[in-house]
């Protein structure tokens, strides 16, 4: 039902979620998500944990899979085509909460693999690629090592770099100072900012208000699988509409 | 209280350390620790004296019959020097076993880069990669002959460690990557796949070795047209891999579910596919995590060959015991089976030792 097309987008448009629903078994997790992204547009997504925020980014690289309704990144449309899903996945970058990386390969290798792999670029530019994107994140002298060697704060970083290094057009990052001692938090928010300022599109689940309010378009609450809100981080943070908003403000302003 | 320097270092007590340290915390560190290092001491006096006795100091070295040991009470290490040859080729014709060396040579000289620590791992694989691609074969012909002037040796020929080794080694080679391909295919997402490798994994794990061979031997032949009949060892080998390819697959099957979701993710979010993902990423780490288990699976199998005895194959363990039923050397089965049993230990032990260093060197310093 879902063939892969090319739908005609206004140039700006980088993501469109179209009433997006998914289920796990009989349990509701995305209730009717709509969400425009333009080109350079850095949005913020928030809410209470298991409100499906994490569900929904991870959906736009069809790490999971949702029943009804259509995403398009980047003029294709999401389909269960595996050539496809892998195609958009190229140029859309991913950060976990958990950083992920491999740890049987070193800091270099981590971030050449995909490109050498998946872009078939030859391993000298490659690496060139990635020293570049392990200076931007300031660990160059880390390349040789092994993840396990590092801090939390600097795997985070690796992860950075090695998602750039595909050259992505989107960076979705799931949570990616939750997992990290608070004297880490800083040194991979000022990495993000940075990226931000470079004009990437980029989608963050982060409880890091303090990042949205300096980096981001627009914010969105998310509670019980929906979208509760949507505003410029102004008048979301000083005048939230709905109850809802306000509780969770609240709860996590006064922490 | 009075002021004491915090930083200065005491000697630990002299009875923690040394070799009376040592003594005291592994062999008298209790009543009961000391009752037991008495009696194994006790234990060790009675038997370790009479077996050196009877092994090297009264044991016969020199001669080329039984009569040369009559003379002395111990071992008769005679009958081993005397069929040596034959315990390492089997009935392989002597005037031919020039081959079988040239092989073992090719396999030294080919595995050799592959010790090689300056060798960057990369050009290792894929040295290893061709060696395993083309060494069977050149072996092959060596063994067998039938090509280049070479004359032909009929499989049933081949006998004693060469045999062992070869039905070990190919049994290693193909039992791995098929173990590892079930492995994969019980995790897969494709219902049909993971149905037909659960089967065939339950299938051939839930029958004893010596049935498959048997099975193989004895009962396959009913089933192919009169006439049909195919090599006694081909049909053992093909037992003996996929016999333990079912082994194997739990083992690597293990490794895989240790593998954290984090890692798919993150390679599926790099746009690798399956097949980039499992051996770029999954696999390398858990078959490293595995290793003590498929060193154990290949020590089993090294030791399970000697099962083919049963289907009459002239291997190590079989053609040991063939030489001790010659009359000209009845009475030497102890040094027979004790020299099948050190050869068997030596090959197992290297691998065991092998192995551990390999986990040291693959160890990357990850915490999980």
């Amino acid at each position: 039902m879902n063939e892969p097309s090319s739908v005609p987008l206004s140039e700006q448009e980088m993501i469109r979620m179209e009433k997006v629903h998914k289920w796990y078994g009989t349990f509701h997790v995305l209730k009717d998500i709509n969400l425009t992204v333009r080109k350079g547009e850095r949005i913020v997504v928030c809410g209470p944990s298991g409100s499906g925020k994490s569900t929904a980014i991870r959906c736009i690289n069809r790490l999971e899979e949702f029943q009804r309704g259509r995403i398009v990144v980047d003029g294709q449309e999401l389909s269960s085509d595996v050539k496809q899903v892998e195609q958009i996945r190229r140029e859309v970058g991913m950060v976990f909460q958990h950083f992920n990386l491999f740890p049987h390969l070193t800091v270099l290798e981590n971030c050449t693999l995909a490109p050498t792999w998946v872009r078939k670029l030859p391993r000298r530019q490659a690496e060139d690629i990635a020293m570049r994107y392990l200076e931007r994140v300031k660990i160059p002298e880390q390349a040789g090592k092994y993840p396990g060697q590092l801090s939390g704060g600097q795997q985070q970083r690796v992860a950075i770099a090695r998602s750039l290094c595909m050259n992505p057009k989107i960076m979705l990052f799931d949570e990616p100072t939750s997992a990290l001692d608070p004297e880490m938090i800083k040194e991979v928010l000022e990495t993000m900012v940075t990226l931000a300022e470079d004009g990437m599109t980029m989608i963050c689940v982060t409880h890091e208000m303090g990042f949205a309010k300096t980096v981001a378009h627009r914010v969105i609450f998310m509670d019980g699988g929906e979208i509760i809100e949507e505003n410029e981080p102004e008048e979301f943070f000083t005048h939230p509409q709905s109850d809802r908003t306000k509780l969770f403000l609240s709860q996590i302003l006064h922490n | 209280m009075a002021e004491t320097p915090l930083s200065r270092a005491e000697p630990p007590p002299a009875s923690t350390i040394g070799a009376f340290g040592w003594l005291h915390r592994n062999l008298f560190s209790s009543p009961f620790n000391i009752a037991l290092t008495v009696l194994a001491s006790y234990l060790l006096y009675l038997t370790i004296p009479p077996l050196l006795h009877w092994a090297l100091l009264d044991a016969t070295w020199s001669g080329d019959s039984r009569e040369a040991c009559q003379a002395n009470g111990g071992a008769c290490w005679v009958f081993i020097r005397v069929n040596f040859e034959q315990f390492m080729y089997g009935f392989y014709p002597e005037a031919q076993r020039w081959r079988v060396n040239t092989a073992l040579l090719l396999l030294i000289l080919g595995a050799a880069p592959l010790f090689v620590r300056a060798m960057p791992n990369k050009l290792k694989v894929r040295w290893g990669l061709g060696l395993l691609l083309i060494y069977p074969l050149v072996a092959f012909v060596l063994f067998k002959g039938g090509l280049f002037g070479l004359r032909i040796v009929d499989t049933s020929r081949w006998g004693g460690l060469l045999l062992t080794l070869i039905i070990a080694g190919v049994g290693m080679t193909a039992a791995l990557p098929l173990g590892v391909l079930l492995a994969l295919g019980r995790r897969s997402q494709m219902p049909a796949i993971q149905a037909l490798c659960t089967i065939f994994i339950e299938l051939w794990r839930g029958v004893p070795l010596i049935t498959v061979l048997f099975m193989s031997s004895v009962m396959l032949p009913l089933f192919l047209p009169a006439g049909v009949n195919f090599d006694k060892l081909l049909r053992a080998l093909i037992g003996v891999t996929l016999f333990q390819s079912a082994y194997m697959a739990e083992v690597v099957r293990g490794g895989l579910q240790a593998i954290p979701k984090g890692q798919f993710e993150a390679a599926a979010a790099l746009g690798l596919g399956y097949w980039k993902t499992m051996a770029l990423i999954v696999l390398p780490q858990a078959l490293k995590l595995v290793i003590p288990g498929i060193v154990n699976t290949f020590i089993a199998l090294f030791k399970d060959t000697s099962l083919v005895l049963i289907i009459g194959l002239f291997d190590l363990m079989n053609i040991v015991h063939n030489a001790t039923t010659n009359p000209a050397w009845l009475g030497f089965s102890t040094e027979g089976y004790a020299f099948a049993a050190a050869v068997y230990w030596l090959f197992c032990f290297s691998m065991s030792r092998y192995s551990q260093n390999l986990e040291k060197r693959l160890y990357t310093g990850h915490k999980r």
